[in-house]
């Protein structure tokens, strides 16, 4: 398919809106992605004519939504190439994927003296959920530092990986900066010591191919609104022999075989991870935006991509007091920077007024702030919906930022 | 000038311009002036939370009156901290407890703060009012 960048713009609906009397530039598409008409009409479809629950029902409509619910489940299943649907679990997002596996793989796999290695770059989705499983079982949180250049120092993640080391958990892409970890490499080193990899891809998989078998992960989390997909949605990926032998999560309805008060017995995979009601409308709507993602190809994604972060890379490099944060390659399409003597939000309160849309402050990544030694970066995070000429009237809105707070 | 008068100015202040790149250029002047607080006061303990960028705001009460002190390391902040010191600095306890504030609205400023910004204004008149509040109260129990 041709990419035509017109008429993709036409696809999402909220890319017309004027804020402020100005045509909104959607820059903070890290946060949370815009969603086309498909995925907005998909999940309104399901609302007027579909509507039932999930699983349970032996009349028509619950066979509809569960039909649509299942079709989703195994779009994403082959999006990411996992073995089967069994090992695509719905999640409300990336935070409650971490959450699930820390508590359930945390019971089943994490003792005294255990060790779990994150990184210095983690989002605090990726960081307080194996700090509070290594307070409760007396396990240790090893970090792994990165160097100054934002990318991760390899040799120190070597060092920290030894037999005692129960998991290994990392994001695949840097909220803050963009920056793309070598994950493959990472995972190997850490299987060469039989050690299991959670994988945080909440920032990646929008923007590039996940290939779960390819990758070798053993999770993979990721949450659909950050794909152009409904909030309140995400997906864990595991690997079945880690999903079979770790407990359920939450109980209730929906995940049970046999239930008496003195015993029940649990549902198979995947619905053993999903207790209650799911969030029906969203995940089908979540099946759509990964059928619209591979009607455009994510290859063509990711290059017209790779287009905008050079150009705007360079264009603001261009400016005068302004230093990007995480200078490391490869990288996603997000530029992370700090302006001389301009404290971020003033920028970031600015840019608004002008239209532009950024996300400003510590990102959920204190840790990695501390390390850089700020308090926050003004972050442009860029989808193929943005054009070039957005960044044009980003580089000139930074510059009166500049002249009217220096 | 009465608190009143002071509130009054600040409302002709900003209907003098038409555009709100303008209002801010106004509030970042106001910030640029702003006095500031004391280094030994720039610590937890005069720290507002609820702000994305840090407020300061210390007061100590003399001759009847408050005298605040604030300071944030934002300039947009450190501006509308200083338009409140305008309308507070200076005043009796119960003036401050009287004082609704809805003067912002008229000038349309928290409609066009961020949210997290206007959650930082109102922690900041939290504060204010507080102040003023265990003043007063000290006060009675002097006289009692
Ligand atoms: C790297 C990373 N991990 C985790 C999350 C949390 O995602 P969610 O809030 O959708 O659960 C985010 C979202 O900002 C993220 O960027």
């Amino acid at each position: 398919m041709d990419f035509d960048i017109d008429n993709i713009r036409k696809d999402f609906p909220i890319l017309q809106l004027k804020i402020r009397g100005k045509s909104l530039v959607y820059f903070d598409n890290a946060a949370t992605s815009q969603k086309p008409t498909a995925v907005i009409e998909r999940m309104a479809k399901y609302n007027r004519s579909e509507n039932s629950n999930v699983h349970r029902g032996v009349h028509w409509l619950s066979q509809l939504a569960t039909d649509a619910m299942e079709n989703a489940r195994e779009t994403i299943r082959e999006h990411l190439n996992a073995q089967s649907i069994e090992e695509v679990i719905f999640t409300k997002g990336t935070t409650e994927s971490i959450n699930l596996v820390a508590s359930s793989f945390g019971k089943a796999f994490i003792t005294a003296g255990d060790e779990i290695v994150i990184s210095e770059m983690e989002h605090h989705a990726n960081i307080i959920p194996w700090q509070i499983l290594c307070q409760e079982k007396g396990a240790s949180l090893k970090v792994s530092k990165i160097n100054p250049d934002g990318s991760l120092n390899i040799d120190h993640y070597k060092s920290l990986l030894n037999s005692r080391t129960k998991l290994v958990a990392l994001a695949h892409v840097s909220n803050v900066m963009g920056i793309i970890n070598p994950i493959k490499e990472l995972i190997h080193l850490a299987h060469q010591k039989q050690i299991p990899v959670l994988i945080d891809g909440a920032q990646a998989i929008p923007h590039t191919n996940v290939d779960v078998q390819e990758l070798d992960c053993d999770f993979y989390a990721f949450s659909a609104h950050k794909m152009y997909g409904p909030t309140g949605v995400g997906i864990l990926y595991g690997k079945k022999k880690f999903l079979e032998a770790m407990p359920p999560y939450q109980t209730g309805g929906e995940m049970i075989d046999q239930v008496s008060f003195e015993k029940t017995t649990f549902a198979d995979l995947p619905f053993k991870f999903e207790a209650g009601t799911p969030m029906i409308a969203s995940i089908i709507g979540f099946g759509e935006a990964i059928k619209y993602i591979n009607n455009i190809g994510i290859a063509t994604i990711e290059a017209y991509e790779h287009q905008l972060l050079d150009y705007g890379t360079k264009k603001l490099s261009e400016i005068n007091g302004l230093t990007i944060i995480g200078t490391h390659k490869p990288k996603a399409a997000v530029i992370s920077f700090i302006l001389d003597g301009i404290h971020h939000y003033d920028a970031g309160s600015l840019l608004d007024q002008m239209g532009i849309a950024v996300r400003t402050g510590n990102h959920c990544a204190q840790p990695l702030m501390k390390y850089m030694h700020i308090n926050g970066t003004i972050r442009a995070s860029f989808a193929f919906y943005n054009t070039k000429q957005e960044i044009d009237l980003l580089a000139e809105a930074i510059v009166k930022a500049q002249t009217m707070l220096l | 000038m009465t608190i009143q008068e002071t509130k009054e100015n600040i409302i002709e202040e900003f209907e003098l311009f038409d555009d709100w790149m303008d209002r801010y250029n106004y509030i970042i002047e106001m910030g640029k002036e702003c006095e500031g607080i004391e280094e030994k006061y720039k610590t937890k303990q005069y720290l507002i939370s609820g702000c994305q960028s840090q407020v300061w705001l210390s007061a100590e009460y003399k001759e009847g009156k408050i005298i605040f002190q604030a300071d944030s390391d934002a300039i947009i902040t450190k501006g509308i901290v200083q338009l409140l010191m305008r309308v507070v600095n200076n005043r009796t306890p119960q003036e401050i407890i009287n004082e609704d504030f809805s003067f912002l609205d008229n000038i349309g400023l928290k409609e066009h703060l961020s949210p997290t910004r206007a959650n930082g204004l109102s922690s900041m008149i939290r504060q204010i009012k507080l102040y003023a509040l265990v003043f007063k109260t000290k006060e009675e129990q002097k006289q009692a």
